[in-house]
């Protein structure tokens, strides 16, 4: 038997979200291409309104009417996702991917006890009996960091406070022991001081169960303490792609280089941080080429007509003309 | 979140919001917020928008003309003659086979009067006493509301408190009894005259408090706002900032809620003189001809009643088919 | 618990007081009752012996403390008009209102909510365009005219209903029920359906806004993320959390309902409380406008605390002791 590659667990590919909006079609995400490895953490990191978001929802199916993937294909495990009927893919969610929004205080159902919430997601993708069911929520529960979940099963949402909720979200994406968690900002909107518990929570759990992660957010320390490669994206395109050691110390492009300088460093406190001048452009409204190329200090003639596909560069994937001409001149590609 | 709301927000320009200080300037650019773009185009997509929009205009105009356009003067008592009452509408029989008459386009009441030109001048009252009580409501409503939310502390409980405690309270409730009140204060003769305005009253005292908790809200709002905060710093009064800010900024929702409010108080009225305690008998609004025409429908005599009945469903219907669709085009937060 | 029922019953007694303060100034300051009960012609002494048999000459706050006393034993004075005591002639027209305001406050809720929640559930079916068109309509159909309506087609032109009245009645246990006979229920079907329609249109608007918005929930989208049976979420999560908003303006409705049941009953002379206010108003008969009004606040009041005990019963974050952060 001939050795094949393992597919990776979650490739997309060539993804395009639009919204058709009565003053013409709005592109929200444009030719997204990555995948994730079994056990893998993917940072995706931009500003909002980048299409990070938007490209997780498409994964699971939870894109909201009227957008729309138009083109493009999303395998998980080797298997086409993007274009299942209803059935299929409620079938996957949970059970195959679990995602954590990232509100806690809005994401539990505030007239169900956290238990019912539990039971009722294993029950559906297993064949579990209510007390079997009932006796993995706890464990569950006790596995999260939730004191006493004997008793706090039986309580409503409400009688959790907001990084505790947070733990419940994480064990109801966690119940059925899923390989890709879709993690949409875990940790924005909680207290500073729990942020980095529930970051830590979520990925030694995720390596316990053995689930890949796809981490959503615009905090790049949280990438830098979390991920094994990151992902940048800039007006739903991606800019760049790589090992995060590779990604933050020695950024390609020029907005990732930008992003890089305005994180602040405890070393050099005293050096003003860097900012990237203007900000994002509206859907509406992304220039010809490349979409960063107003606001790039180093942008030349070609970046403002052709727009740059992702070229490899060292072990990182970039989306820049700069490195073409890289390519061009090793003659290490036609 | 999702990309469609940010989008929503793209197309309505925020940033204006905050620049234009005079009056008149934050008026015209509201007014152009309104109209500019999205109301239009809305309103240009919706074939329902529009017809009722025809619809309300040429039944406004019907009764604003009435006496000109009108057949027979059926105001003018002086006119009727018994020798014509209970004719059918022209091209029907009634049960005792009288045939209608083309002088008579859609039959005679009891009285003598022409159906259609009483319908005419029916439409003029219904249409009056709607706007005035309306007019009533929103201007007391709209005030209350601003000085609710901007003094705050007792006076706004109080004042909220009686909005609670009305809501409980159904409108034909509230007119009934008002009606009834002012009928045992005053000698018969006195309160026949006044009657009309009585109606207009009670009808606005049953509908200000939608008025005064929406403004109430936006008010709250805009009150810790921090420009309001630097204007008391600059010695600018604050009772001017709440009108100049806040008053544009409610226009919509206002006018909302004056649409709908206008067709609830059609509604109204029709139904306090369909139970014989609106308009005096002698200038009949449209529920009050279908009060006269309702004895007559078990013998067959229909017409009296189902003609005025259909003009009040169909001029309620357009103007609330208006309100609607200005609340999906405006799109504020109503409940 | 305990200190919440407490509360609302304090609000409710507030209530009762302020109302029975405006039913007792009616009394004390609209209209003169003696000329009321014995027009022009009464001689000065009969006008003096009836002002001191209704307690007219006693100091006001004394006739404020008599009027409450008398109306917590319902009594509430004679009517001017039939000289009759309203108490008796409440109770023989009582029965009729509530059966009327029950029947049309069950077909309203059976029929609204499932309509509510198909429309919101399939919001662009074609069904859905349908019941929103048809409910729009209902609600600019005045009450009177759907009536009128009703008994020109299935009274006058076929012929299959009765027009007025109640009938089939059978006296069990001193209430007057037609809920027992088929005549009986023929007679209150078109009153009550004609009552029914603008609070069914009215449901089933406000259930489809509440289920379209708490679909948009970050809650509902993260049980479709955990990828829950449309079933369990569409008429587990989401009704259930519609329900809770809902319940309140429907014990608004009901209270509404007995308003316009007053309108119902003029068109199909159906024999309730609302005819004779109706009538005790353009009579200026302040004893039948006075308690009529005391009753209807009654009402309105006791469905208030049940609305809320039902809210209490269906939200948890009303039961808790300790009540968390931003609960919304």
């Amino acid at each position: 038997m001939t050795v094949s590659p393992k597919p990776p667990l979650l490739e997309v590919k060539d993804l395009r979200i639009e919204f058709p909006t009565r003053r013409g079609i709005l592109v929200a995400v444009d030719g997204v291409s990555f995948d994730i490895a079994e056990g893998e953490v993917l940072g995706v990191v931009g500003e909002s309104g980048a299409g990070k978001s938007l490209t997780g929802a498409s994964i699971i199916g939870l894109l909201e009417p009227p957008g729309r993937i138009s083109d493009g294909q999303i395998y998980l495990a080797g298997r086409r996702i993007d274009n299942l009927p209803y059935e299929e893919i409620r079938k996957v969610r949970g059970s195959e991917i679990g995602m954590v929004f990232q509100d806690p205080l809005t994401s539990l159902n505030p007239l169900y006890s956290v238990g019912r919430q539990l039971i009722e997601t294993i029950r559906t993708h297993t064949d579990l009996s209510e007390p079997a069911a009932r006796k993995r929520a706890i464990d569950l529960l006790g596995e999260v960091g939730i004191p006493s979940p004997k008793v706090r099963i039986d309580q409503y949402p409400h009688q959790f406070s907001g990084g505790m909720r947070q733990r419940v979200v994480i064990a109801l994406a966690l119940c059925v022991n899923p390989k890709l968690i879709i993690a949409d900002e875990p940790t924005t909107a909680l207290d500073v001081s729990i942020q980095a518990q529930i970051i830590t929570l979520l990925k030694r759990l995720c390596s316990e169960h053995g689930a890949a992660v796809m981490l959503i957010t615009h905090d790049m320390g949280v990438i830098a303490e979390t991920a094994n490669r990151v992902a940048v994206m800039y007006a739903g395109r991606l800019a760049e792609v790589g090992p995060v050691d590779q990604v933050i110390k020695r950024a390609k492009h020029p907005y990732t280089h930008g992003l890089m300088g305005s994180i602040p460093k405890l070393s050099r406190a005293a050096e003003r941080l860097v900012q990237i001048e203007g900000s994002m452009p509206r859907l509406n409204e992304i220039p010809s080429g490349c979409a960063f190329n107003p606001r790039c200090p180093k942008a030349f003639a070609r970046c403002t007509v052709e727009r740059p596909d992702l070229i490899p560069v060292d072990r990182s994937q970039v989306a820049c003309w700069l490195y073409d001409q890289v390519e061009e001149r090793t003659g290490s590609d036609g | 979140m999702s990309a469609a709301r940010r989008t929503d927000a793209m197309a309505i320009n925020t940033d204006r919001r905050e620049i234009t200080p005079s009056l008149a300037g934050r008026a015209a650019d509201s007014l152009h917020r309104f109209f500019d773009g999205d109301v239009y185009y809305s309103f240009r997509r919706s074939p329902v928008a529009m017809v009722a929009f025809a619809v309300t205009l040429v039944l406004f105009f019907v009764a604003i003309f009435a006496p000109w356009v009108a057949p027979h003067n059926t105001d003018d008592v002086t006119t009727l003659n018994l020798m014509n009452a209970r004719f059918p509408p022209w091209g029907f029989t009634d049960p005792f086979g009288t045939e209608g008459v083309a002088r008579f386009l859609l039959g005679t009441d009891d009285q003598g009067r022409d159906i259609f030109s009483a319908m005419m001048f029916g439409l003029q009252i219904s249409l009056m006493v709607g706007f005035a009580s309306v007019i009533l409501a929103a201007v007391v409503g709209t005030s209350l509301g601003l000085i609710s939310g901007y003094i705050g502390g007792r006076l706004d409980s109080v004042i909220m408190r009686i909005a609670d405690i009305q809501l409980t309270f159904p409108a034909i409730l509230i007119a009934l009894l008002i009606d009834g009140t002012v009928a045992g204060l005053l000698p018969r003769a006195v309160a026949q005259d006044l009657k009309i305005y009585v109606l207009i009253l009670a009808i606005a005292a049953s509908q200000w408090v939608n008025f005064a908790r929406t403004v109430r809200g936006s008010t709250l709002v805009e009150k810790n706002k921090e420009y309001v905060q630097a204007a008391k710093v600059i010695g600018v009064h604050p009772a001017l900032i709440m009108i100049r800010h806040v008053l544009p900024n409610v226009t919509g929702p206002v006018l909302v809620i004056a649409t709908l409010s206008l067709a609830l108080a059609i509604l109204t009225e029709a139904t306090l003189s369909f139970l014989g305690v609106g308009v005096p008998v002698t200038h009949p609004s449209l529920g009050t001809l279908i009060r006269i025409g309702q004895q007559y429908i078990f013998s067959g005599e229909w017409w009296m009643t189902i003609f005025p009945s259909l003009a009040l469903v169909v001029l309620v219907l357009a103007v609330n088919l208006l309100g609607d669709w200005l609340r999906d085009a405006l799109n504020p937060k109503l409940r | 618990m305990l200190a919440f029922i407490v509360q609302r019953l304090f609000q409710a007694i507030i209530v009762m007081f302020v109302v029975g303060l405006i039913s007792f100034s009616l009394f004390q300051y609209v209209g003169d009752p003696v000329n009321n009960m014995l027009g022009p012609e009464g001689t000065i002494e009969e006008r003096e012996r009836l002002r001191e048999r209704l307690g007219l000459n006693d100091p006001v706050p004394v006739q404020f403390i008599h009027y409450v006393g008398n109306a917590l034993q319902g009594e509430y004075g004679l009517s001017y008009r039939m000289g009759k005591p309203v108490d008796e002639l409440i109770a023989e027209r009582l029965p009729a209102t509530i059966e009327l305001v029950f029947v049309s406050a069950l077909i309203a809720l059976l029929v609204g909510v499932p309509m509510g929640v198909y429309t919101g559930l399939n919001r662009n079916s074609w069904l859905s365009r349908v019941f929103l068109t048809v409910s729009l309509v209902g609600i600019s159909l005045p009450t009177f005219v759907i009536g009128i309506l009703m008994i020109l087609i299935f009274g006058v032109w076929l012929g299959w209903l009765p027009t007025f009245g109640r009938g089939g009645i059978v006296e069990l246990g001193g209430w007057q029920t037609s809920l027992l006979t088929l005549k009986g229920w023929s007679h209150i079907l078109m009153p009550a359906i004609t009552l029914a329609l603008f609070q069914l249109t009215l449901i089933m608007r406000l259930v489809r806004a509440e289920m379209l918005e708490v679909l948009r929930t970050d809650y509902i989208k993260f049980a479709r993320a955990r990828g829950l049976l449309n079933r369990a979420i569409n008429y587990g999560h989401a009704l259930k959390n519609t329900l809770v908003p809902v319940i309140t303006i429907m014990g608004l409705q009901i209270g509404s309902l007995l308003a316009f049941s007053i309108i119902t009953e003029t068109v199909f002379a159906w024999p309730g409380m609302g005819l004779l206010f109706l009538q005790g108003i353009a009579f200026v008969d302040i004893p039948v406008m006075a308690s009529y009004l005391v009753l209807m606040a009654l009402f309105f009041v006791v469905i208030n605390l049940i609305v809320d005990l039902l809210y209490y019963a269906v939200d948890p974050r009303l039961r808790s002791e300790h009540v968390g952060g931003a609960a919304h």
